[in-house]
């Protein structure tokens, strides 16, 4: 936020690495706290607060995406599936055993994790565009198996009805309660992403991306970081997919492809690669943006265009403008959002004096 | 097996070979791409849409022959390439890998977009001058737009063959693919080359797209032939142009053989994922493909 850090003095490692950096920066924490849990879900109406939930629901995928991307350095084009795999576990345990969602919600996670972990195994051989078309492999591979076979989908159209999830016997069901529940989430996605990169994993992660041989001469085992890595993203992965089958009710393979995975990258790539700030960024502005420029396209779009050719040009321009930003972003502003956000910061810090 | 049905393998066998030549067309784009500049191209089946389009636009909307029609597709795909390394990728040049794949992602999601918005969201026919009654050999039945494809692949894969080994472009091109910075040192105009490159890519999706185009049709699912890029090109390794035309061939046989034989027992779809299964046993055996090069690393 906009403060000075004149007179904090940072004397041991351990205060440079702390959550809270300045002393200040426990009152803005506790400012979003109280917006995001006691202002916003009495003030917005329900639509806004499910375009809120998709954006919970995006912000743990692309946390998990980043520390894979971002902070390994490795890439993935398999997120979506990684996500199905967590979403038909889930919801098979929850249909066939009767589950609560607080079991099926980490079995599905542990189930990607261990997905992710196998599919990672190439990593270690490979790296650059031949992981990522290895990955990619694994989406494809992983997204057939499970729409041919019957006993993991569920048979026709390879969906399953996912019942609400229930917390002490009452029925998670309207979007506001779905609001906390997701909430929840986000919280614990954010402060487990921040506290592992701080960590002795997240530093090895770290110097792997930077020069996996350097890492390897340090004594890192690469290996083992690399699977670490797939793993606990294809984690986040899991119960992102899981998370995103309660919010729907039905667990689809459609909502999974290979899209998925591409959007995911777009918004770590848009928000800022290694960066938890930047992953929610990212988040909110790629689940907003086909919302947007829908919106703004039947609001406008109407003056240029026939009502007919709407039909064709609205999910058109969506894909145009996506492409559009994850190319102008890459040129311009590679370092994304969070970048972008810095930069304003900065400039507000010193305000009125240039420096 | 008992009774092998032998003419229904060689059916498999001569399809295979045949789509598999095709498909080494569209490889040819992406790895003359990757060989001279080292980016990797996730839009080459987005480029064989756009080319299809515009070549069935011209022989359907306008009338104008066929000889024109493929002219303006190849001009168009050529001033396509050229802009296109001038405005996205020159900026990415140095930048880790992840940003140039992500930013041909993007420019599939915008070409993508942009075909229907500019021609209209159905199916178009890209009717050559050749028929439709296939040619039967024995026990192969071999239409004639497959056997053309096939063709057009063999001389172009052998023109660049030829053009990177012998002539002065080629061997310039090399260097610069080699070591950008040497290359300079000797007096050769890189981004000219890459310039170039991106061009040929354009003259060969072009291409891509005419047979493509009028085997499948023109509609944005052309695009998805681009997937099976990737099993060819890391099967064959991503720098080599022979290694394009094995990896095709292979490509092409282990799918049709694959969806013969498999496809009854798992309802399909095969076609689609078997390629890519081999591809990640070849990658585990040899990283960097049958003729790539392998990348020795130093800190």
């Amino acid at each position: 936020m906009f403060h000075r850090e004149s007179g904090v003095l940072k004397t041991t490692y351990e205060a440079d690495m702390a959550l809270y950096p300045l002393p200040i920066a426990r009152w803005t924490v506790a400012a979003i706290a109280v917006l995001m849990f006691l202002v916003l879900p009495f003030l917005l109406h329900e639509y806004y607060l499910s375009l809120i939930n998709l954006v919970s629901i995006a912000v743990v995928g692309a946390l998990g995406l980043n520390i894979l991307v971002g902070y390994t350095g490795q890439i993935s084009i398999g997120h979506g599936a990684f996500m199905s795999v967590g979403a038909y576990t889930a919801a098979n345990l929850v249909v066939r055993l009767g589950l609560p969602f607080w079991i099926a919600l980490p079995a599905g996670g542990l189930m990607a994790a261990a997905v992710g972990a196998v599919v990672g195994i190439p990593s270690l051989r490979i790296k650059g565009l031949y992981l990522a078309i290895a990955t990619l492999a694994g989406q494809l591979i992983i997204e057939w198996t499970i729409n041919h076979v019957t006993w993991i989908s569920g048979g026709v159209q390879a969906s399953i009805q996912m019942p609400r999830p229930s917390l002490f016997g009452h029925e998670i069901a309207t979007q506001t309660e779905m609001y906390f529940f997701l909430l929840f989430f986000v919280v614990l996605a954010v402060i487990g992403t921040m506290n592992l990169v701080r960590s002795r994993i997240g530093r090895a992660f770290i110097a792997i991306r930077d020069q996996d041989i350097a890492a390897e001469i340090i004594g890192i085992d690469i290996f083992r970081y690399k699977l670490l890595s797939f793993g606990i993203s294809s984690f986040y992965a899991g119960v992102t997919g899981v998370l995103y089958t309660y919010y729907l009710g039905i667990a689809n393979y459609e909502q999974f492809q290979i899209n998925v995975s591409i959007d995911y990258l777009a918004m770590i790539i848009i928000g800022g690669l290694g960066s938890v700030l930047g992953s929610i960024f990212g988040a909110i502005f790629v689940t907003l943006l086909p919302i947007a420029s829908r919106v703004f396209m039947e609001a406008f779009g109407g003056m240029i265009f026939s009502s007919q050719a709407m039909l064709n040009i609205i999910p058109n321009v969506r894909l145009i403008l996506f492409g559009a930003l994850i190319i102008v972003f890459l040129v311009v502003e590679p370092e994304g959002l969070n970048r972008l956000w810095r930069n304003i910061r900065s400039y507000f810090r010193v305000w009125p004096f240039a420096y | 097996m008992l009774d092998f049905d032998w003419q229904f393998f060689a059916l498999l066998m001569s399809n295979g070979v045949l789509i598999g030549l095709m498909y080494s067309l569209i490889a040819l784009g992406f790895v003359l791409v990757y060989k001279a500049t080292d980016a990797i191209n996730f839009a080459q089946g987005e480029f064989v849409m756009i080319a299809g389009f515009v070549v069935a636009v011209a022989l359907g909307d306008y009338g104008v022959p066929l000889w024109l029609a493929v002219a303006a597709g190849l001009a168009a795909m050529i001033s396509f390439g050229f802009g296109l390394e001038r405005v996205v990728l020159r900026p990415l040049i140095g930048r880790p890998v992840v940003a140039v794949i992500m930013a041909t992602i993007g420019l599939a999601a915008v070409l993508r977009g942009l075909g229907p918005i500019l021609w209209g969201a159905e199916t178009r026919a890209l009717n050559l001058p050749i028929s439709d009654e296939p040619f039967i050999w024995g026990p192969l039945f071999v239409p004639p737009i497959q056997l053309l494809g096939a063709a057009v692949s063999i001389v172009f894969l052998g023109a660049f063959g030829w053009f990177f080994l012998k002539s002065r472009k080629g061997i310039a091109m090399r260097a610069v693919a080699d070591n950008q910075q040497v290359a300079m040192a000797m007096g050769i105009n890189v981004e000219r080359y890459f310039a170039l490159a991106w061009s040929m890519a354009g003259v060969v999706s072009a291409l891509g797209g005419i047979v493509w185009g009028s085997l499948l049709g023109v509609d944005t699912h052309l695009a998805l032939e681009g997937f099976k890029v990737f099993p060819v090109v890391i099967l064959g390794g991503l720098d080599s142009i022979p290694g394009a035309i094995v990896g095709g061939l292979v490509v092409g046989i282990v799918e049709n053989v694959a969806a013969g034989y498999v496809d009854p027992y798992v309802g399909g779809g095969t076609k689609d994922f078997a390629p890519y299964l081999l591809m990640i046993v070849a990658l585990m055996v040899r990283p960097y493909g049958i003729f790539g090069k392998a990348i020795i690393e130093r800190v």
